[in-house]
């Protein structure tokens, strides 16, 4: 077989019907999820958070608050899973993996120019290849939307290639912005590009474009990732990230997975949920699943 | 893979290389959803009912009283009276004074109220009346919930706003209504049927007698009490439970001048040779074998889900049920396998569940007929794939089912089955899909998957059928006519069609 890669041949590519896709995201949304099954969705949930901070007033300080969190999200209670990693920007790498020790929580990194993606592609390679250096377990970088919408699937795919060599043996997610793909049939295209091009995982959103993670595009991408495992035997991960707040969200999020790609990916090597604050609603409900009433918010940490 | 073969036994044959290391989905229970049923605590259920005739509850004369049960659990739910001869007259006697004295006189917009307060009364007991429907016909709560009661809401409004408006629905002609209505229900879409029979042709200044199917009345005497609660006048609406004997009486009744039936063909038939020369007003809403059409450059994975809720919605227990399924042959094999994957994760069991995609089957009778038929696709040859769900121990139980291979000479492709069972056929060309879709003595619906618009446009326009659905199925709007072509019957209903049905035009 020859080593080269072949070309993106995006004609063989399924096509979405959105009115479709949206009443099957709808449908499963009115999954009633109670009791036992509720509070084993939310632990697998917390087990499964890629607990996020990408500010530009991001400090050592902040940083430090969240690796803790992310290790022991409810003081005091050990039976909390803890979160699956911590994701900051590549400045922020050496002191996470300092603080999350042995904990077993990773370091996830952006990179490659995030949230935009359009600086010069050695910058992209140096900043993987550094982030990696300091310490990243994982890597998320972004594409370059404005390659893909004009077409240019060979560039996007070779920038993907390289950026993963770079990774080593780091694992690398794939982000897709789907908010700027506009179109399911970009979003399942895409899916399949950096799926192909070697991506571990692929991410919807960086955060910072709205619409992110809706459930109509995590369906597109987890049929996306059914079909490319049935074909080819390779399980690619899924991370929905950007405006998933509440544990409804979350369970919603689960529930998508349960019913396309079956059992093998509710599991966080397969599966993350990117977000800030959504934590402090995993644990709120869960504590009201054990005593039957809602909390104040204040006995919950804000880190 | 080496150690594989290493242990296999030499008596055991070995899985070849493809079967060995076949990615395959696993849809168990790593995370499962506990059990969610709806709350039975506010459903009023008497121990027994009586017939609804002028307004009143009265016993009937028959004096015979049958059971109602819960499929799902075989559990009696209450005794119902059966309309015999005597009663089937009082109830027409009752209409026809209702229609003379009081409902032709009145003015249209004052009908358009009693039916605007029907809607408001049926939508605040929505919740109530959709456990009724499950427990008695035992259809899942999610969809009485989201589908049957809305819709027969709606079907109130949209037809309270007609009757002060008919001039303009039929313009340059006068408007007059018929009479005395018998109006004949199925028992799958129990409150739905009455409310697409009652609805127009109360807006339309008619009286009725309406039957419900003898495994589903309740919820058609709980629209009877709402009908009290709205102060509608004695006999404008009168509900008389009952088998076929009394839909035998009502149909050769001289007092009836319009029959409307939703049921069997087989049954239509019989009603049609008995109303003619009669002078009656007649229309049959019957039988169907409605195709889905999946072209190649379909969205296949909305295509399956498409036909997956066309066939198993309501247990198959659907007149336009997408039954059958004509995939592009270039396709067959992935389609073949997300239908596998689909059925896999559907949830067959209690009714109530909130989680519950399919039901119970809804009655003794019809489980026996779903199993004799599927029997035949085996035994003809045909490939049978099942979902692998547990079944419960009591109640009417059949597992979604497709069959492949399948060719239009099978029995499972040409009768209908009425039950979750999916025949599967494969075409080469467009010609041949149009020309086996309409290769059928029916014509009610049919579905188009493709993602080329003027594909749809072209298709659509051959098929045989009185709804076509493209790129998704089983939409419902009291705004659209549905009705069918052949022997799926004849007349619309829903929309100013639907209307056409009701009234004397001159």
């Amino acid at each position: 077989m020859s080593s080269l890669p072949r070309p993106f041949d995006a004609s063989r590519i399924p096509r979405v019907d959105a009115v479709g896709i949206d009443e099957r995201a709808a449908s499963l949304a009115k999954r009633s999820i109670k009791k036992k099954s509720k509070e084993q969705g939310i632990r697998l949930a917390i087990s499964m958070l890629d607990l996020t901070t990408l500010e530009g007033k991001d400090s050592e300080g902040k940083v430090r608050q969240l690796c803790q969190k992310a290790m022991h999200p409810m003081p005091g209670d050990p039976t909390i899973p803890s979160a699956a990693a911590v994701c900051v920007y590549a400045n922020f790498v050496a002191v996470a993996k300092d603080a999350l020790g042995a904990s077993g929580v990773k370091v996830a990194s952006v990179a490659t120019g995030f949230p935009a993606g359009q600086v010069p592609l050695p910058v992209k390679l140096d900043e993987t290849r550094r982030a990696v250096a300091m310490g990243a377990d994982e890597v998320d970088m972004v594409i370059d939307r404005g390659a893909f919408l004009s077409g240019e699937y060979d560039r996007v795919s070779s920038e993907i290639r390289q950026v993963k060599e770079a990774c080593g043996d780091a694992h690398l997610k794939v982000i897709l912005e789907t908010g700027e793909l506009e179109t399911y049939d970009n979003v399942r295209k895409a899916s399949h590009l950096a799926m192909a091009a070697g991506a571990d995982f692929i991410k919807t959103s960086t955060g910072k474009v709205t619409p992110a993670s809706t459930p109509g595009v995590v369906l597109v991408m987890l049929e996306a990732i059914r079909d490319h495992y049935l074909e080819t035997g390779r399980r690619v991960g899924m991370k929905p990230a950007g405006g998933i707040k509440t544990s409804k969200q979350a369970l919603h999020l689960l529930v998508l997975v349960k019913e396309t790609l079956g059992d093998a990916w509710l599991t966080p090597d397969l599966f993350r949920i990117g977000a800030s604050t959504l934590a402090n609603d995993l644990l709120m409900q869960l504590v009201k699943e054990s005593s039957g009433r809602y909390q104040n918010e204040d006995y919950f940490t804000k880190d | 893979m080496a150690r594989v073969i290493e242990e296999a036994s030499e008596t055991k044959p070995r899985p070849s290389a493809w079967e060995r290391e076949r990615p395959a989905l696993e849809f168990g229970s790593a995370w499962d959803y506990a059990p969610a049923p709806e709350s039975r605590d506010h459903v009023r259920l008497a121990e027994r009912y009586d017939l609804f005739i002028g307004g009143r509850f009265v016993p009937p004369k028959s004096r015979k009283y049958f059971a109602t049960i819960n499929p799902a659990t075989e559990d009696k739910l209450a005794e119902v009276a059966e309309a015999g001869a005597a009663d089937v007259d009082a109830a027409v006697k009752a209409a026809q004074e209702a229609y003379q004295r009081r409902w032709s006189k009145l003015k249209p917009a004052e009908r358009g109220k009693y039916i605007y307060r029907i809607a408001r009364l049926l939508q605040e007991q929505s919740r109530e009346l959709a456990i009724l429907e499950s427990m008695d016909g035992g259809k899942p709560i999610k969809e009485s919930r989201d589908v049957d009661l809305p819709l027969a809401v709606a079907h109130f409004f949209y037809h309270a706003g007609w009757a002060d408006k008919l001039d303009y629905a039929f313009p340059r002609k006068t408007v007059s209504p018929i009479g005395v209505c018998g109006q004949i229900i199925p028992w799958n879409f129990p409150l739905l049927m009455a409310a697409w029979k009652i609805a127009p042709a109360l807006a339309c200044g008619n009286t009725v007698v309406l039957k419900p199917a003898e495994t589903t009345p309740l919820t058609s005497l709980a629209l009877a009490r709402i009908c009290q609660e709205a102060d509608l006048p004695p006999g404008v609406v009168n509900i008389i439970p009952g088998a076929g004997e009394t839909g035998g009486a009502l149909v050769s009744h001289p007092g009836t001048r319009k029959i409307a039936f939703t049921g069997s063909t087989e049954v239509g038939k019989l009603i049609q040779r008995a109303t003619a020369g009669t002078g009656k007003r007649l229309t049959l809403e019957l039988g169907g074998k409605a195709a889905n059409i999946i072209f190649e450059d379909a969205a296949l994975d909305q295509a399956v889900d498409g036909v997956v809720n066309g066939i198993y919605f309501n247990q198959g227990h659907v007149c336009c049920a997408g039954s059958r399924l004509l995939v592009q042959e270039s396709v067959i094999d992935t389609v073949v396998a997300k239908l596998e994957h689909r059925i896999a994760t559907l949830r067959l069991g209690d009714p109530l569940d909130k989680n519950t995609d399919v039901g119970a089957i809804n009655s003794k009778m019809q489980l026996d007929r779903i199993t004799e038929l599927s029997g035949y696709g085996e035994s003809e040859g045909a490939r049978m794939y099942q979902s692998s769900c547990k079944l419960p121990e009591k109640g009417y139980w059949f597992r979604p089912t497709f069959f492949t291979g399948v060719a239009q000479s099978h029995r499972i492709a040409r009768e209908e089955i009425f039950g979750p069972v999916l025949a599967v056929m494969t075409f080469r060309t467009p010609d041949e899909a149009v020309e086996k879709a309409n290769n059928i003595p029916y014509g009610l619906s049919a579905g188009v998957w493709t993602d080329k618009g003027s594909k749809i446009f072209k298709i659509t326009a051959k098929m045989r059928a009185g709804v076509v659905w493209a790129n998704t199925f089983n939409k419902f709007d009291p705004a659209s006519p549905f009705g069918g072509y052949k022997e799926s019957g004849f007349g619309r209903e829903g929309g100013v069609h639907g209307l056409r049905a009701y009234v004397e035009l001159s």
